[in-house]
């Protein structure tokens, strides 16, 4: 990543008389960085990493309910509906004769046009047949063409000065003022307090609109107390990470820190670490290189925590899952061949507990078995003591590949039986096939079943189940 | 909830309502009743869903609300509790308006309505039915906590507090459902298909709870599918078909005809309910 090039690209910059030339960016040295990272990089720098740090926090925590109420989208509408304002709060200052660049009039017209962009793509939900995704990709792209427009007529205008006014739509850190993030570090400080405050109201009409509403909650004013929100820091981290990628800070810190946790209060404490995190490192690396955006390094961070969380989190990651599904399946295919040696035994009244590899080959043609598969199986077989090699390319059971044998094919039968008695009072599981259930079938459900069926007397299959 | 007309409705609904309210045995004063529903029309894109649908129910009574699919039966209990915008009627509980009497109400959802991937644990949804109690932007405190985990034992869920909703099987999330609705601590409970799809240990702890609430004094209106279970289950029924085709205690009303009235030319539903009133009398 980033770091690594740094590193790369460290060594030739203490050749200071090419690199400048050759270079867009002079690398920092070591020390720079070390400086910088550690906020000791004077006061400017400190006070806009420590900022962005904030506003990442503060994505991460209203980013959760956010995507948690699925308004992932509508928050990028959101980010792009600002443009316009920005914009329109440059001219109609100018011609008050204010400063048209004060950062917080720049805001106030961004948030205004957000606004009106979230009640725009309501408005359209509501009165066309339009659907939400429609209606957010009209608004978004509608709203940031206006602004654009309004960027180049500000720019042919006279009075205009529109050279700053850019950094809205690509963000830049390096070019904050102090005050400039005092006063991002206090929204985002602000949006924070506010959604811890509000996080059983959030959670409840996230998870369930129809309940809260009839709970008593004012479900419309709490959803656009949380638009809001998304709203506040969206304006704020506009002059650090523009608004094209300020979205970013909303949804990823979430969903990577989602495959991390099922408890919602950890999510929003995770989601708001990796916010800060790539907050911190963005604005940092941007700091040292003034031409980088710190809004795609902030990007780019979290892209990765996310790309890592997604392949290692251990109960929700890709790995994990791939892993769990090739056990089960190697256990359930296990479980069909001791299932099917048992029978063999008891079919032909045979002492010894032999499968001969005529009726394992048989047994992975029916079950499809590809040959590095059914090798993978018999090995696993082996290694847990459940067979033993036999001759002529044969199995030989255990006696504890024999219990285990007994009990799946104790509990097939259980499972037939149990729906041929009782599928009427469970007609969620009769889609269940019987070759799926038998291996997941709980000890409890076992002894349950047991039960029912002595006590319902069916002379069917009682014999074969003792 | 209020009325909420359009005139247009209003001048048709009018003629009717005079007949209606005679017909609606009154069981006791309206006052008394957990809810009347009075001249109730509610319509999806102009078309109507329920039309004219006039109910007075008695208190501390299990009441099941058939019909047949489309028939409307959860658009009556959304309607009664807001969720659902009306053309015109009115809906009272205990002679007050909705917004009056909602916190002595309380709401199962249909288990379909909720994203089961949600990261909360059974403990606490069951928490959220003390929200109400809690208030605004404060905690969940130990006294709200061990209500809820009190509740979750009367549907035998206390064990699995801790466990996501996601992993729990449909009868569980149905149990916690419930669990959460008693948290609500109600007198008046609205159960949107509690029994679908549950398992029978589920369906036994339901049936538990609901003889519980009702020998409390409280009333449970229930949309149920299941119609052999209802002579079993519940005393009173209302039989549904975009109005009320009839409804008063079940040994009244659940008979052959009037529920051939209901489920009309539906041949194989109506063989099932034939079925199932005459294997209700044999039982009694």
């Amino acid at each position: 990543m980033y770091a690594g090039h740094i590193l790369a690209t460290n060594l030739p910059s203490h050749d200071h008389t090419k690199s400048i030339t050759t270079v867009a960016d002079q690398w920092p040295t070591w020390q720079e960085i070390g400086t910088t990272l550690t906020l000791q990089a004077g006061f400017n720098t400190t006070v806009v990493i420590a900022g962005t740090t904030w506003l990442g926090v503060a994505a991460g925590v209203i980013g959760v309910f956010a995507l948690l109420r699925k308004r992932a989208l509508t928050s990028d509408a959101i980010s792009h509906a600002t443009l316009p304002g920005i914009g329109l709060a440059f001219i109609v200052a100018n011609s008050l004769g204010m400063d048209g660049k004060s950062l917080p009039v720049l805001l106030l017209g961004a948030a205004i046009s957000s606004v009106i962009g979230v009640a725009a793509i309501h408005w359209l939900i509501k009165n066309s047949r339009l659907h939400e995704d429609a209606s957010i990709g009209i608004v978004l792209s509608v709203f940031f063409g206006a602004g654009v427009v309004l960027l180049s007529v500000i720019q042919s205008m006279r009075t205009g000065n529109a050279a700053g006014l850019n950094k809205f739509i690509y963000g830049q850190t390096a070019a904050m003022s102090v005050t400039d993030a005092t006063l991002m570090c206090g929204i985002a400080l602000f949006a924070t307090i506010c959604t811890v405050l509000l996080f059983k109201e959030f959670t409840l009409v996230c998870y369930n609109e129809a309940f809260a509403q009839v709970d008593g909650w004012p479900v419309t004013r709490v959803d656009l107390l949380m638009m809001a929100l998304v709203v506040l820091v969206t304006v704020a981290g506009l002059q650090a990470v523009g608004l094209i990628l300020v979205v970013a800070m909303l949804i990823i810190p979430p969903v990577s820190a989602r495959f991390w946790t099922e408890r919602l209060w950890l999510l929003v404490v995770l989601s708001g670490f990796i916010g800060g995190l790539s907050g911190y490192l963005g604005s940092a690396v941007s700091a040292l290189l003034p031409r980088k955006p710190a809004g795609s390094v902030i990007v780019l961070t979290s892209g990765a925590i996310f790309g890592i969380s997604m392949l290692i989190a251990p109960a929700r990651g890709v790995i994990a899952s791939l892993m769990r599904r090739m056990r089960l399946r190697l256990r359930i295919a296990a479980e069909h061949i001791l299932e099917a040696a048992v029978e063999n035994q008891q079919e032909h009244n045979n002492r010894d507990l032999v499968f001969p590899k005529s009726k394992l080959d048989e047994l992975a043609l029916i079950r499809a078995w590809p040959w590095w598969f059914r090798k993978f199986v018999l090995w696993r077989l082996r290694a847990r003591g459940e067979t033993i090699k036999g001759s002529h390319g044969g199995l030989i059971l255990t006696p504890i590949g024999h219990g285990n044998g007994k009990r799946v094919s104790r509990n097939h039968k259980l499972w037939e039986q149990y729906l041929i008695s009782y599928a009427d009072v469970a007609p969620s599981h009769v889609d269940w096939s019987v070759d799926q259930v038998e291996h997941v079938l709980p000890e409890e459900l076992v002894k349950e079943l047991e039960r029912a069926i002595e006590e319902d007397n069916t002379p069917l299959m009682a014999g074969k189940l003792s | 909830m209020t009325t909420s007309t359009t005139s247009a409705m209003r001048n048709v609904e009018s003629d009717f309502s005079t007949t209606v309210v005679k017909a609606a045995k009154p069981i006791a004063d309206p006052r008394q009743s957990p809810v009347v529903i009075r001249a109730l029309t509610v319509a999806y894109h102009r078309k109507p869903v329920l039309w004219d649908v006039n109910y007075q129910a008695p208190s501390d009574a299990l009441i099941a609300i058939v019909g047949p699919n489309g028939a409307g039966k959860s658009t009556l209990i959304k309607s009664c509790l807001g969720l659902v915008p009306t053309a015109s009627g009115q809906v009272t509980f205990w002679g007050k308006s909705y917004a009056q009497a909602r916190s002595r109400i309380g709401y199962v959802p249909q288990r379909e309505s909720v994203d089961w991937d949600f990261p909360v644990s059974a403990l606490d949804v069951v928490c959220m039915g003390r929200y109400r109690k809690i208030g605004w932007c404060r905690p969940v405190t130990k006294v709200h906590r061990d209500a809820a985990l009190a509740c979750l034992e009367r549907v035998g869920m206390r064990d699995l507090a801790k466990r996501q909703i996601g992993q729990l099987s449909g009868g569980q999330q149905q149990r916690v459902f419930l669990a959460r609705t008693l948290a609500q601590e109600a007198d008046l409970y609205f159960m949107d298909e509690p029994f679908a799809g549950v398992d029978a240990a589920t369906e036994r702890a339901i049936i538990e709870v609901l003889r519980e609430l009702k020998s409390q004094g409280k009333t449970v209106i229930c949309v149920h599918h299941d119609l052999p279970t209802v002579p079993e289950y519940f005393d009173h029924a209302v039989l549904l078909n975009m109005r009320v085709v009839t409804a008063g205690p079940v040994n009244e009303v659940f008979t052959p005809e009037n529920l051939r009235k209901t489920y009309g030319g539906r041949l194989t539903l109506l063989s099932e309910a034939v079925d199932a009133v005459t294997r209700a009398s044999i039982v009694r």
